[in-house]
């Protein structure tokens, strides 16, 4: 009797190709026919084949972003409802041991540095509840001698008499750590693998723990393993070729949803944006307005039942036009710096906030594009707090 | 007067419906109150159940329908429990409707945790209204534990696809005890219609009114379909043909 054994994602992406992005993946999406965008457009939206995504993320089908995008809003209505999510960022610290030469917070970086100590933060999150914000993201560099698990737990316990929802974007920890977190009251974690290219992560990752491609792999695993409720997903478009980078993302995430089918699985769309310190770097494959368009559409029509958060690194325009398709989570009133909410700070912002409007602005936006925005979906009820 | 009964209480609409997915607070009112419905559900993870001001709370009237808050979101019996405590703690009230949905991509009901959260709210004095997937047998389980109503669906929730579960709805309907609510999946108000004809005593709908071009009209849609169909019901349909039949009159000399 034959047992069948299920791959590990680092098996998987190597079969496919998917982590070495060479000029045979860039033939193949652009060998794509006008035919071919049609009959993936034609097949029940909603489902995932690497195919049919291929399909609606090729230059073929950019010329069908019209289609697209009535069905990306079709199936987010009926999933989603006329909703649109709000949460906000706190940033507890911009010290980090990793040189992501990408990134405002890298080591090299002369950056001002600033962390928060919990009462600092608390004083921050008030801020942040007190615009509406129920649902809170916990922001930080990695800075491993300062936040700590003990940190976030200790964090989490004074949050979550004011936050439904807690979640984290902060440095790779094991299972352990995740499920010590999930018991303090974070429900959902974020970590990116900001590029699938075995190569290109090499390049941009020099130093420190985050410059291990397949350790950073394996996080998604051990987040849902922990039983955490809700994971966010994705690449820092600007890296490598984001076609093929889309097709990584989603092999990931399908990976995920079917072994553990009770983590609910997100889209992240960051873009690079201009950071301090990063004007001698060179990005060979920055994403345009309309690309990042059709990758968020391509990746509704393929997974519409995943969630679509969208960052406040993008320009106000952009985001309200985002809203009727297909995005189900928004920032708003952000700060990227540490301390940023209480008041002005010299210290450095992780990237440069292109939409600087308030959260009772943009949530009058959301209401105009009739939509509900919506302050609170989840519960601390939910969590058993050991 | 053909009234629906639950636990007890009387209710003149046979149409429940839900308050997620609306596009304002403002519109879901217009449109609970267009319905006519009587039960409206309510999930405990939107709203604030110590907030005066919460908006969608607010927006309910209470003095003129029952807010039925449901456990969505819990993926366990567990959690469902602990939700349905707080809610009844906070509010009085102990009329839950129960939904333990592991899966957040299809939202399908689990059955083994749905029954082991129900044994224990019933014991514990809740009026439980269970969301299921059309098993027959799950049904009879749960009505043999108290529970106050059966709740399956029609088919996935949100997918507006009608009744794709019909043959286990019949039988659901055939042997229950206590009301049957077909909930979930109803995506015209044709298809309500369709499950009151088949004789189930309640529907609920909320995708299909909250998302559509006009909730309002559709609600009042859904509302005239319920009734129609609850009446054509009522009045004891002959069974369909798939032959034209001349009326005999030698059935009635052979009797």
């Amino acid at each position: 009797m034959s047992v069948a054994v299920s791959s590990s994602i680092h098996q998987i992406l190597a079969d496919k190709g998917l982590d070495h992005h060479g000029q045979w993946w860039q033939e193949r999406i652009a060998a794509i026919s006008a035919d071919q965008v049609e009959a993936a457009l034609a097949e029940p939206p909603g489902r995932y084949r690497l195919e049919r995504l291929m399909a609606l993320i090729s230059p073929a089908a950019s010329r069908y972003l019209p289609a697209m995008a009535r069905q990306a809003e079709e199936l987010t209505i009926r999933r989603f409802g006329l909703t649109v999510g709000l949460y906000a960022p706190l940033y507890l610290s911009n010290y980090c041991i990793n040189c992501c030469i990408y990134c405002g917070f890298n080591r090299q970086s002369h950056a001002l540095r600033r962390r928060l100590d919990i009462e600092q933060a608390v004083q921050e999150a008030r801020v942040i509840r007190s615009e509406g914000f129920t649902d809170i993201l916990l922001v930080s560099s990695h800075d491993p001698g300062f936040i700590t698990v003990g940190y976030l737990v200790e964090l989490a316990g004074r949050l979550r008499e004011i936050f439904s929802s807690i979640s984290v974007e902060v440095q790779q920890l094991d299972v352990d750590g995740y499920r010590s977190i999930l018991g303090a009251g974070i429900d959902g974690v974020t970590i990116y693998q900001e590029t699938y290219d075995r190569d290109t992560y090499k390049r941009f990752h020099l130093a420190g723990p985050k410059s291990d491609y397949d350790l950073r792999l394996s996080a998604p695993d051990a987040i849902a393993q922990a039983g955490m409720r809700r994971l966010g997903l994705g690449v820092l478009l600007g890296l490598g070729d984001w076609r093929i980078e889309t097709l990584a993302l989603a092999e990931h995430a399908h990976y995920l949803m079917t072994r553990y089918w009770q983590c609910h699985i997100s889209f992240s769309f960051p873009r690079i944006r201009p950071a301090m310190g990063l004007d001698e770097v060179v990005f060979e494959h920055l994403v345009s307005d309309k690309e990042l368009v059709q990758m968020i559409l391509a990746l509704r029509l393929c997974f519409g039942d995943a969630g679509c958060v969208l960052s406040t690194r993008e320009p106000a325009w952009l985001r309200d036009r985002l809203i009727r398709l297909g995005i189900t989570r928004m920032s708003a009133g952000s700060r990227t710096t540490p301390g940023g909410y209480c008041g002005p700070t010299d210290a450095v912002g992780q990237f440069e906030v292109a939409d600087h409007r308030s959260a009772a602005e943009v949530a009058d936006v959301i209401r105009r594009a009739g939509r509900e925005p919506v302050w609170k979906d989840w519960d601390q009820a939910f969590v058993c707090i050991q | 007067m053909d009234r629906l009964t639950i636990a007890g209480r009387q209710f003149d609409s046979r149409l429940m419906v839900g308050t997620g997915k609306f596009a304002s607070p403002q519109i879901m009112a217009q449109a609970i109150e267009a319905s006519g419905a009587q039960i409206v559900t309510v999930a405990l993870r939107r709203i604030d159940l110590s907030d005066p001001n919460d908006r969608l709370l607010s927006a309910i009237d209470q003095t003129k329908v029952l807010l039925l808050p449901n456990t969505s979101g819990a993926r366990d019996a567990t959690e469902a429990v602990r939700l349905a405590r707080l809610a009844r703690a906070a509010t009085g009230n102990p009329w839950i409707k129960l939904e333990v949905t592991p899966d957040p991509y299809s939202l399908l009901p689990d059955p083994v945790e749905t029954l082991r959260a129900a044994e224990v709210l019933v014991k514990e004095g809740f009026v439980v209204l269970p969301y299921i997937n059309a098993d027959p047998i799950l049904a009879k389980r749960l009505q043999d534990v108290g529970t106050a109503t059966v709740m399956p669906l029609a088919s996935p929730i949100g997918s507006n696809q009608g009744l794709k579960t019909r043959m286990s709805l019949e039988l659901i309907i055939e042997q229950a005890r206590v009301p049957v609510v077909v909930d979930a999946g109803l995506g015209l108000p044709s298809h309500a219609a369709d499950a009151m004809e088949m004789g189930a005593d309640a529907v609920l709908v909320n995708t299909a009114i909250a998302t559509a071009a006009d909730p309002v009209a559709m609600a009042r849609a859904f509302r005239l379909a319920v009734k129609a169909g609850r009446l054509g019901y009522l009045a004891g349909p002959r069974g369909a043909s798939r032959l034209a039949q001349a009326s005999s009159p030698i059935e009635g000399l052979l009797q």
